[in-house]
C-alpha cells in the first residue's frame, strides 16, 4: 500500500508535468521565433560569405577577424578596422551620454512627481506614460520635425536674429543624442519614480533637523535610497540606445551609423551575412555585460539592506 | 516675507521637471498641428485643412499597410496572450521546482537581446525556411511577433496571480468543484483585469515594432511603422504627420484604458 508520503510525492510529480505541460506553448514559440534562431546566428559568424548576401558552408573567422581589424587587398597585412571601431565608440559613447541626459533631467523628473499631492501623483504619471507608450518611430519623426533646417528651433532662433543661417542639426551626432534622450527619457523616469514613491520622507526631516544642508540630504539620504531606480533607469535606457536602430536611422542619416545600422548594412547591400552576425553578437555580448553589472549591483544593494 | 521651508524642495528640480514635460510634449504638438496644415509641404505654414487626411485615407499603401498591422497585431496579441496566461498559470503559486528558473529565463530573453540581434537571426532563419518550404506568407511576421509579445503579455498576468487570493479556489475545491470548473468560475475572472492588461499591452507591442518587421518582412508586407519609415526616409510630407496624428490617437486611446483596467481593484 502506497503510504502517505509516496502519495504526495506522485501528486508533486503530477504537478510539475502539469506545470510544464502549461507552460510548452509559451517556451516552444519563443525557443523558435526568439531565441533558437540567436544560435544559428553564432553559427553563421564562423561561415564563409557568399557573393550575393548568404553564405557558404565553409569554416571561416574571416568575419571575427574583420570586426576589428582590417586586411589590406594589396599586401594582406592586418590593421585596425578604424570604419568599424569609429562606428561601435560612436555607439558606447552615444548610449552612455544618452544615459547621463536621461539620468539628469529624468532624476528631478521623477522628484517633482514623487513630490506630489496623492491625487495629482496619478496624472504625472499618466502624462509620462503617454509618450512612452507612443510609437518610438512617431516620437523620433517629431524631433526630426523640430530640429531640421526649416524645423522650429532653427525657425525661431532666426526670426529672433540671433543666427542668419540655421544650424545643421539634423544628420549629426548630436541629432541622435537628441532624439534618443527624448524618445528614451520616460525609460528613465519611470523606474526612479517607482523607487521614489516610495521614500520615506521622515528620513529627510531628520537630515534636516540634523542641520544637513539640501545638497547633503541629496547626496546621503535621498540618492542611496532611491538608487536601485537610478540603476534600474539607466540600464534600461543604456541597453535599447546601444542598440538603437529606428533612431539613427532617421535622424542620423547615412553617414552617422550606430551598430544597429551598420549591422543592417552587411545584410543589405555590403552582403556580408558573417560579418552581421559577428557584429550582432558583439552587441549581444555588450548588453548582456551591461545585464551582468546591473544583475551584481542590483543583487548588492538587497544585500546591503538585508544586512 | 522667507517662504516656510520645505522638506520637500530641490532647487531647481521644478524647473527641470516642467522643462522635460515641455520637452516631451513639444514635438508631438508641432507633428499633430502640422497634420493640419494645407500647404504640400511640411515647411511651410499654409493654413488649416484636412486634406492629408484626406489624402491618406485614400492611399491604398497606407489601407493595406493598416489592416495588415491591425491583422498581425490582433493575431499575435490573441496567441501571446493565451500562451502568456498558461506559462504564467504555471509559474506561480508554487513552491521552487525544477525548471522554473530556466522557465523564467526563457520568457523573458526576449526581453533581454536587443531587437536588432532577433531581427538578423529571424531574418537568416526564416529566409532559410522560405527557401524550404515557398511559403511566404504573414505566418512569419505573425510567429515573430508572437514570441516578443510573449513577455509583454506575461507581465501583467503574472502579477495580477501573484497578489491573488489562494482560498477563494480551495474553497471552490472543498465544494466539490472539479479543477477545470474552479478555474473557469472562480480564477478566470479574478484573473480578467490581468489578462485584459497583457492583450492591450501585447497588441500596443506588436503594432509599435518597426526593427523586426522590417527585417522579417517578405516583399509587399509593409506594416503601417515600416510603410512609414520607408517614407520619412525618402522625404516627408504632411500625409505622415497625418498618419501619425491617427496612430498617436489609438496609442493614447488604449493608454488610457490600459490604465484604467490595471488600475481596477476587483
Amino acid at each position: 500500500m502506497a503510504s502517505a508520503e509516496e502519495i504526495a510525492r506522485a501528486a508533486d510529480r503530477k504537478d510539475i508535468r502539469d506545470r510544464w505541460l502549461l507552460s510548452a506553448p509559451a517556451l516552444i514559440i519563443i525557443l523558435v521565433a526568439a531565441t533558437g534562431p540567436l544560435l544559428i546566428v553564432l553559427v553563421y559568424s564562423f561561415l564563409t560569405s557568399a557573393a550575393y548576401g548568404g553564405v557558404e558552408w565553409k569554416f571561416s573567422p574571416e568575419a571575427w577577424v574583420s570586426v576589428f581589424l582590417e586586411r589590406d587587398i594589396f599586401d594582406d597585412t592586418l590593421s585596425l578596422a578604424d570604419a568599424n571601431i569609429t562606428i561601435f565608440w560612436r555607439s558606447i559613447k552615444l548610449a552612455l551620454m544618452t544615459t547621463v541626459v536621461t539620468l539628469a533631467l529624468g532624476f528631478p523628473t521623477a522628484y517633482f512627481m514623487a513630490t506630489r499631492s496623492e491625487k495629482t501623483r496619478d496624472l504625472w504619471l499618466f502624462l509620462i506614460t503617454i509618450p512612452f507608450w507612443t510609437n518610438l518611430l512617431i516620437r523620433t519623426f517629431a524631433v526630426l520635425q523640430i530640429i531640421r533646417n526649416e524645423g522650429i528651433i532653427n525657425t525661431l532662433l532666426m526670426k529672433a536674429g540671433i543666427i542668419s543661417a540655421p544650424i545643421q542639426i539634423l544628420f549629426t551626432d548630436t541629432a541622435i543624442l537628441i532624439g534618443m534622450a527624448y524618445v528614451y527619457l520616460p525609460l528613465m523616469v519611470l523606474p526612479i519614480y517607482a523607487s521614489m514613491e516610495k521614500l520615506d520622507f521622515r528620513l529627510v526631516e531628520a537630515g534636516y533637523d540634523l542641520y544637513a544642508s539640501r545638497w547633503q540630504v541629496l547626496r546621503r539620504i535621498i540618492l542611496p535610497l532611491v538608487k536601485p531606480g537610478v540603476i534600474a533607469g539607466s540600464i534600461l535606457v543604456f541597453i535599447p540606445a546601444i542598440g538603437a536602430y529606428v533612431t539613427p536611422s532617421i535622424l542620423g542619416g547615412g553617414k552617422n551609423m550606430m551598430i544597429s545600422n551598420f549591422i543592417e548594412l552587411q545584410f543589405g547591400q555590403a552582403h556580408n551575412w558573417p560579418l552581421g552576425s559577428a557584429l550582432a553578437i558583439t552587441v549581444m555580448v555588450i548588453v548582456m555585460i551591461a545585464l551582468l553589472v546591473y544583475v551584481r549591483n542590483t543583487g548588492a544593494a538587497s544585500g546591503e539592506r538585508r544586512g | 516675507m522667507a517662504k516656510p521651508f520645505s522638506i520637500r524642495h530641490q532647487p531647481g528640480f521644478t524647473a527641470i521637471a516642467a522643462l522635460c514635460f515641455f520637452a516631451l510634449y513639444l514635438p508631438i504638438l508641432v507633428l499633430v498641428v502640422y497634420a493640419f496644415n494645407a500647404a504640400s509641404s511640411t515647411a511651410e505654414w499654409g493654413g488649416l485643412s484636412l486634406k492629408w487626411f484626406q489624402s491618406a485615407a485614400q492611399n491604398t499603401q497606407v489601407i493595406d499597410a493598416t489592416v495588415r498591422s491591425f491583422q498581425i497585431a490582433a493575431t499575435a496579441a490573441v496567441i501571446a496572450t493565451i500562451a502568456a496566461t498558461m506559462a504564467a498559470l504555471a509559474t506561480t503559486r508554487t513552491p521552487p521546482y525544477p525548471g522554473l528558473t530556466f522557465k523564467y529565463a526563457a520568457i523573458n530573453q526576449p526581453l533581454m537581446v536587443p531587437e536588432i540581434v532577433t531581427a538578423v537571426a529571424l531574418l537568416i532563419f526564416f529566409s532559410r525556411i522560405k527557401i524550404f518550404t515557398g511559403y511566404s506568407g504573414l505566418g512569419y511576421l505573425i510567429a515573430a511577433h508572437t514570441a516578443f509579445c510573449i513577455p509583454f503579455a506575461y507581465l501583467p498576468i503574472r502579477a495580477r496571480l501573484e497578489n491573488m487570493d489562494l482560498t477563494l479556489e480551495r474553497a471552490a475545491a472543498d465544494l466539490y468543484a472539479t479543477p477545470w470548473r474552479a478555474f473557469r468560475r472562480v480564477t478566470l475572472p479574478l484573473l480578467w483585469p490581468g489578462i485584459l492588461a497583457g492583450l492591450m499591452l501585447a497588441f500596443v507591442i506588436s503594432l509599435d515594432d518597426v526593427v523586426i518587421t522590417e527585417f522579417v518582412k517578405s516583399g509587399g508586407q509593409d506594416t503601417l511603422p515600416t510603410y512609414m519609415l520607408g517614407q520619412i526616409r525618402r522625404g516627408i510630407t504632411p500625409e505622415i504627420n497625418a498618419i501619425s496624428t491617427a496612430f498617436l490617437l489609438l496609442s493614447v486611446a488604449i493608454v488610457t484604458l490600459f490604465f484604467f483596467v490595471s488600475r481596477k481593484r476587483d
